[in-house]
């Protein structure tokens, strides 16, 4: 009998439990397909952002009036009145129609922003034009040192609450490991309204460019290396907070699927391996999360899943365990 | 009755041209541009005529070219039409003769505008369409824009009735740009117009082989006299087809038209008769002074050409003793104006045939008006009628100037108010772009269209291109306005930006008890200090109510940043009580909804957000009963400016150029060189402030300043005494000039606060990596102190030019810029090639200007660039045409060539007075055209000059006359992509292949960019332009490489931004080539949507990517053994996406069109790497056969 590789998130049955996460994979119809053909269970569509929208918006209308009414011979100012400026969410709205009509798996639209603004108006778009499920990315880089912590999360629960209340579908909230309390924030989160968390958002760290003397944000694609902060924290959120768990960040190979499965994760999402090595290294984690279940002669997902969170887990002070320290050598158990 | 909108003449008429029609073929040119951009748009936009097909509309090369694809269309049997105006309707003469000729139905519309004579002028009268009424097109008078709407249909119904080809214009601006509220036609209004009988009549006239003809045959003596007079009867047909077209017309809509139209009293004695937009000033005139009981009338010209005699005296009352005849054009040399000239000679027949009801022959004299949209008013009319009714009247005059040399001029004395009580006239002044007129035309649109009012609105813009005032006229009132003139007596004034209460006299228009709102950063308890005297007082004076808001900080709390629109529109509304409070409101969303809504939510609801909170940040100010204001009003100019800046330059700088009378201005459109020094327009909020301790002498900062506004010198530090403290300057590193001090120094009223210097600054802080050597700081916070280092500055010597090293970037950069403080936009990417080259070569240039960006802000009055030296020398500056610039240029090259020869003959007979050694020097001294040899050669002309004065002969004046020309001087011929590529192509070609000493200047800006970005032939492909909306599907053509065809051109392609030291040399090469050198210059512009800060710095990547290859083609290497072709750029580096998607030219094609974006880009990725395959090539090229090689090939 072959390993029933089923796992349910957010509400939703997917055939198993590897699914892209939000990357410039994922925001075209073309490569969206590949990744279907390669067995993804459910796809996270590339992100629509807020400040995006509005930039976007604000510039095509200073474009269409750029010097406008103010020299006699340009009147009209200097481009073609356009019929659409295509501003908003239309182009990520036909992505999601276009990825419904063409793909068999769940479509999960996903969402980027930090305020509370009218382009939250776009979730309650994205499910009328069919997403499954929003996945919500919030990512705050709060600079300014009067921003107390409270002031931080209080945000982050606005926004959910406010999204959540537009839509009927399910809603997953992403976020960073920057908080002080990761427990409380989550249980507070899903309190919100958030059906599932997605850990960890990996910011953009800007780099400095030498030559230039300029400050560069780029892109560097995470390794393996970065699962432990994820693991750490699956396992200590399972069965404390209700709501799916998704991992993000660091997965890579079939072992990392498997480790995040075992620690308490519903699902587990790859973009920079698939960015690295194509849709082709999902079909290998796949295979080699099979391979692995049946080789232990585990029957299905459902069975291993969690089983070593920190409930479960036979090390539960491992997870809690911050910096080195010498490993504490137990001769005699206490009196009771 | 028809839908009502609110449109411009333009668009009223180009409605109806675009329905009747299936080719439009154009070329843009102010005041028409418009209605070949609409017709344009409603193509792109899939909109039929009424055949059902989606018209053809095509951008030509020229006018000339637009004629001929015209004629080609009507003789392909389409329905056809063209827009112009001016020297564009010039150049479509010739075709014009031929379309007639061959009686093929058309109509053009003609935007009538100035023609080019002792100057240009974008501006409205009727010396374009004059100059074609021999062509044997019919013409027809629109003077409103309702006119222009029915007037459209009149002619095209007319046109294939007739055959006859009809011209339809309306005036330029005044009609044209005037926005106002019409009954439209609908599609079967013009569909019961066009008889499709009559189109399939012309469609089987058609070129066709199937049933062929041929036509345009060359005629001999014996026939063609005849075959010209065979079309009289069509022409004899026209009038009587023209009324019962008209009178079709009017069952239709009820708009009855005749070929003239009276109005005023029926027993009239003294009549006018105009044509044009003057007609709703006169006709204002005339029912007023009816009203005082005076027998005055006027007569509407409808119908020009055929001239109907009778129906000009059918029209006229029996009464009629005296007649004026008003011309808005003028002919000198004729016997009268050309309307004047027809009603004589009309008159003349028709009482000769004893067709008139008067005995003997009416008083009849003939006057000028409104040349170039000076303003016609009512008042004006009256002085025309007082002047009929005087016993000995001008028989020839002016009206609206001060003619106080010829005395043609009349007196206006009465100030004939037509303007009633129930009409509101509001006035706005507005900063060029912050959307103030935007607005206007917003509100003429609410008001037209929602309610029972008629709405007019009227703009006034600037000459200048950034930080331009505009002036918007409306006015709103139960009948249809006719006011064809500018509010004087306002009964609402606004004004939007605070600092213009500086520069003019803002409320000047105000009546009495008028309400002005004003734009303020000042609350209304603390305002009131902050105005000039002359504005307290004429608050006062006039019973003024004054309020006042804070649009830009209602602004930026809604996230709209400047735009304060919205908040002053939504103002106006409550305080002029047009329409009640909430109506109000929702009529401003609505039509910001419609206005805005394609552009986004959040759009529309931080312009909503800024409707909501204007009125609650409305305050009234309590007029004080005394002005107590400490300041007064700034003077346009300094009282130590030249004469003529401080009499005539300052009257037109504070707005008050009509006062100047005809003895102020130049006879023959010659006026004095580097005024603009003396306009201070202090438009930049921050400006650029040196920090010497970082600064490392690279001088880019002042190479790329558009403005000549930031400026190093180099000097000796004994200079420096008497410097005021707050003077900079440091230690000039050099191993060439040790022991020399440099400062870098901002003027800081001239100066945009573009901040282009700063983005190409490299030199930054150690300490604090965002302080560079220059940085933007608040002008207000250094105002003070730079006025007087600059002055300072200014003060400091120039270095001696002989000693410098001009060819470097440094060397050129100590050299005083004779280019300065020009009208062009803030980033401007042309100016700093003009401005380098007045520094290596500005003493000794003349410059060629074709019409574009360059001859606009080069000789745009009131003031104009281009100055002078210590010694008085700099550049002489002449802008001819668009279309003949570089012929211009190569005529200034005989004469200059000529009269070299011409001197060199007079100085040989003069030889014994001058010397031997003299005469010898100066003929050596000819072609000196290097620093030292140059100076040289003038001392020796100064020598020569002081031995000539004192020869009493006629040669030895008119040697001293020209031998200022044995010194060398450079021929410039600059000008845009526009001229160089399209319309000017033809010429520049010749001159290419003319081989003789010219020095070309192309600033490619890639589009059109003086009269709103059409695409140009130098358009690259996928570029979003007017005319080329869906990205420009062709390839740029490679001007470059044509010139380079020749092998006798110098041709180089510069890119200063990108590389500071090849672009100097470029200029040096091509001014030492002794025969014709192009520069094709990469110009960044604001049609490239592109943050113009960054401008500069941008360039880089138009070369990395190889989408701007640098390159000098020098015909002279090959002598030396080397490749005539050498790239000065290396292999693209990066894609062409990355450097396009910096720019909303190429940005917004991929967000509108992604599919048709990703295929053109494709193509212009390929385009990049097939054009650097092919120059790599070249560069290895050998061009000429080598001598040895040469006789081998002969000898086999």
């Amino acid at each position: 009998m072959s390993v029933d590789l089923t796992t349910r998130y957010l509400g939703l049955d997917l055939v198993h439990p590897i699914v892209p996460s939000a990357s410039p994979m994922t925001g075209n119809l073309a490569s969206l397909q590949e990744l279907e053909e390669a067995g993804a269970s459910a796809v996270v569509l590339w992100s629509l952002f807020e400040e995006q929208i509005e930039h976007d918006e604000q510039q095509a209308l200073a474009l269409a009036e750029l010097h406008a009414e103010s020299f006699g011979e340009a009147v009209g100012g200097y481009f073609p009145t356009l019929e659409d400026y295509n501003t908003g969410p239309g182009e990520y709205l036909k992505l999601i129609r276009n990825a419904k009509e063409h793909l068999n798996i769940p479509v999960i639209a996903s969402l980027n922003g930090t305020s509370i603004g009218g382009w939250l108006r776009y979730g309650r778009l994205m499910e009328e034009a069919g997403a499954d499920a929003l996945e919500l990315n919030i990512y705050m880089i709060p600079t300014d040192p009067r921003t107390t912590g409270a002031d931080v999360e209080q945000q982050y629960l606005n926004l959910v609450t406010t999204l959540k209340g537009s839509i009927s579908i399910p809603l997953a909230v992403k976020v960073g490991p920057f908080f002080s309390s990761i427990p409380n924030m989550a249980t507070r989160l899903v309190e919100a309204g958030a059906d599932g968390l997605v850990l960890f958002n990996r910011f953009y760290q800007p780099d400095i460019d030498l030559d230039e003397l300029a400050v560069q944000p780029n892109l560097r694609l995470s390794t393996s290396d970065e699962l432990r902060l994820p693991l750490r924290w699956t396992a200590i959120l399972k069965g404390q907070v209700l709501g799916s768990l998704a991992v993000t960040s660091g997965v890579h190979t079939a072992e990392d699927v498997i480790k995040l499965l075992l620690a308490g994760a519903d699902v587990t999402m790859m973009a920079s391996a698939l960015l690295k090595h194509g849709p082709e290294r999902l079909t290998e984690a796949l295979d080699g999360l099979r391979l692995w279940l049946e080789a232990n002669e585990y029957e299905s997902v459902r069975q291993m899943k969690g089983s070593m969170s920190q409930a479960s887990s036979p090390d539960p002070e491992a997870f809690e365990r911050g910096n080195y320290m010498k490993t504490l050598v137990t001769f005699a158990r206490p009196m009771r | 009755m028809g839908r009502v909108v609110t449109v411009d003449g333009n668009e009223a008429a180009a409605s109806v041209a675009f329905r009747t029609n299936e080719v439009i073929a154009i070329y843009p040119i102010t005041p028409s541009s418009p209605m070949g951009e609409l017709s344009d748009e409603w193509s792109a936009k899939g909109r039929t005529n009424i055949f059902g097909t989606i018209p053809e509309v095509v951008e030509m090369q020229s006018e000339a070219g637009a004629a001929g694809a015209l004629h080609g269309a009507l003789q392909g049997g389409a329905m056809a039409t063209s827009f112009t105006a001016s020297q564009g309707l010039l150049l479509k003469i010739p075709n014009m003769y031929k379309i007639a000729g061959e009686l093929i139905p058309s109509v053009i519309h003609v935007a009538a505008r100035s023609l080019a004579t002792h100057a240009l002028s974008i501006f409205g009268d009727h010396s374009d369409v004059m100059a074609t009424r021999a062509t044997g097109w019919a013409m027809v008078a629109s003077a409103s824009v309702q006119e222009a709407h029915d007037m459209a249909l009149i002619s095209q119904s007319a046109t294939l009735q007739s055959r006859i080809p009809f011209l339809h214009f309306f005036d330029g601006f005044r009609t044209s740009h005037e926005v106002a509220k019409i009954e439209e036609l609908s599609d079967d209004d013009v569909r019961a117009m066009i008889d499709d009988e009559l189109v399939a009549a012309h469609r089987l006239r058609r070129l066709n082989p199937d049933a062929p003809v041929i036509r345009g045959t060359a005629q001999n003596p014996d026939v063609f006299f005849q075959a010209r007079e065979a079309c009289n009867p069509y022409y004899f047909a026209v009038a009587d087809i023209v009324q019962s077209t008209m009178d079709r017309f009017a069952d239709l809509t009820g708009r009855q038209y005749r070929l003239f139209d009276y109005v005023g009293a029926p027993d009239a004695d003294r009549v006018v008769i105009l044509m044009g937009s003057g007609i709703g000033a006169a006709e204002e005139a005339v029912e007023a002074l009816v009203a005082r009981g005076e027998k005055v009338g006027i007569l509407k010209v409808r119908l020009y050409r055929p001239f109907s005699a009778e129906a000009l005296i059918a029209a006229l009352p029996a009464s009629t003793r005296s007649i004026a005849v008003l011309d808005r054009t003028k002919e000198p040399g004729a016997l009268g104006e050309p309307l004047y000239q027809d009603i004589i000679t009309a008159i003349s027949e028709q009482t000769a045939a004893g067709n008139v009801a008067w005995d003997g022959f009416p008083r009849i004299i003939g006057g000028r008006y409104g040349l170039s949209s000076k303003e016609f008013t009512p008042s004006m009319v009256a002085a025309v009628f007082v002047e009929l009714d005087k016993d000995d009247p001008k028989v020839h005059f002016t009206v609206g100037i001060v003619d106080d040399v010829t005395h043609l001029s009349l007196d206006v004395t009465d100030d004939l108010n037509t303007e009633p009580d129930d009409v509101v006239r509001a006035v706005f002044f507005g900063l060029g772009a912050d959307g103030t007129v935007g607005a206007n035309k917003n509100s003429v649109k609410i008001i037209g269209e929602n309610t029972a009012l008629f709405a007019q609105g009227h703009f006034v813009y600037d000459s200048k291109k950034s930080g331009a005032i505009t002036v918007s006229h409306l006015r709103f009132g139960p009948r249809p306005i006719k006011s064809t003139y500018e509010i004087t007596r306002a009964n609402f004034v606004a004004c939007h930006q605070f600092n213009f209460l500086e520069k003019m006299a803002v409320l000047e228009v105000a009546q009495e008890g008028a309400t002005f709102l004003l734009n303020s950063p000042f609350g209304a308890d603390e305002v009131w200090d902050k105005l000039p005297l002359e504005t307290q007082q004429t608050i006062i004076d006039k019973n003024i109510s004054f309020y006042v808001v804070d649009g830009v900080k209602v602004a930026r709390d809604v996230g709209l940043g400047g735009r304060i629109n919205t908040i002053l529109q939504t103002c106006f509304f409550n305080l002029a009580g047009i329409l009640p409070p909430e109506q109000a409101i929702s009529e401003i969303k609505e039509a910001i909804q419609k206005t805005y809504g394609k552009f986004g939510q959040t759009v529309l609801d931080r312009n909503f957000a800024a409707v909501d909170a204007s009125i609650a940040a409305l305050e009234k100010v309590e007029v004080p009963q005394a002005a107590t204001s400490a300041f007064l009003r700034p003077a346009p100019v300094p009282d130590t400016a030249p004469d003529f800046v401080q009499r005539v330059t300052a009257m037109m700088i504070a707005g008050k150029g009509d006062l100047l009378p005809v003895s102020a201005l130049p006879v023959d459109g010659t006026f004095p060189t580097g005024t603009t020094k003396f306009e201070k327009r202090s438009i930049a909020q921050d400006i650029p402030i040196w920090d010497p301790d970082i600064c490392i002498d690279c001088a880019k900062c002042a190479l790329v300043c558009p403005h000549a506004a930031i400026r190093m010198k180099v000097y000796d530090p004994s200079f420096l005494a008497g410097a005021p403290e707050t003077f900079l300057s440091k230690e000039y590193r050099s191993r060439e000039m040790p022991g020399n001090l440099l400062t870098i120094q901002v003027a800081p009223d001239d100066c945009t606060g573009c901040g282009v210097c700063v983005d190409i600054c490299p030199a930054k802080s150690k300490e604090e990596v965002k302080h560079k050597s220059i940085n933007m700081l608040p002008k207000s916070d250094h105002l003070a102190t730079e006025q007087v280092n600059f002055d300072f500055f200014l003060a400091l010597p120039e270095p001696d030019r002989t000693e410098v090293r001009l060819d470097t970037v440094k060397g050129s950069q100590m050299a005083e810029p004779l280019f300065e403080f020009s009208g062009a936009c803030a980033g401007c990417g042309e100016t700093p090639y003009i401005k380098l080259m007045t520094q290596m070569f500005g003493d000794r240039v003349s410059i060629a200007n074709a019409t574009g960006c360059s001859s606009i802000y080069g000789g745009n009055l009131p003031t104009t660039p281009y100055t002078t030296n210590a010694d008085g020398r700099g550049p002489s500056w002449a802008n001819s045409l668009f279309e003949d610039n570089a012929e211009f240029g190569l005529g200034l090259r005989l004469a200059q060539d000529q009269s070299v020869e011409d001197a060199k003959v007079l100085v040989s007979r003069f030889a014994g007075e001058l010397g031997d050694e003299l005469v010898e020097g100066l003929f050596a001294g000819v072609t000196d055209i290097d620093e030292i040899g140059l100076a040289a050669q003038r001392q020796r002309i100064e020598h020569a000059k002081k031995i000539l004065v004192d020869i009493d002969s006629t040669e030895a004046h008119r040697l001293l006359a020209g031998i200022d020309t044995l010194a060398h001087k450079s021929i410039w011929i600059v000008g845009g992509d526009g001229w160089a590529y399209d319309i000017g192509f033809g010429g520049l070609d010749h001159v290419f292949a003319s081989g003789r000493n010219v020095n070309i200047l192309v600033l490619d800006t890639e589009v059109y960019s003086n009269t709103g970005g059409q695409a140009s032939k130098a358009t690259p492909r996928g570029a979003v332009a007017k005319f080329a909306a869906g990205g420009k599907p062709t390839g740029k053509k490679d001007l470059g490489m044509i010139a380079q065809a020749y092998g006798n051109v110098y041709v180089a392609q510069i890119a200063v931004g990108a590389n500071n030291t090849q672009t100097v040399k470029a200029f040096a090469e091509a001014e030492a080539y002794p025969g014709t050198s192009l520069i094709i210059a990469y110009s960044q512009c604001i049609a490239h949507g592109i943050d113009m800060e960054t401008g500069m710095s941008h360039q880089k990547d138009a070369v990395e990517s190889g989408y701007w290859p640098l390159y000098r083609f020098d015909p002279t290497a090959e002598a030396e053994g080397k490749h005539s072709f050498h790239l000065d750029s290396r292999a693209p580096k990066i894609p062409f996406m990355d450097f396009a998607m910096q720019e909303a030219r190429y940005a917004m094609l991929a967000r509108t069109k992604p599919e048709e974006a990703e295929r053109l880009f494709d193509l212009a990725q390929d385009d990049i790497n097939n054009r650097w395959h092919l120059y790599e090539q070249l560069a290895e090229v050998d061009r000429v056969v080598a001598d040895d090689d040469e006789d081998e090939e002969v000898r086999a």
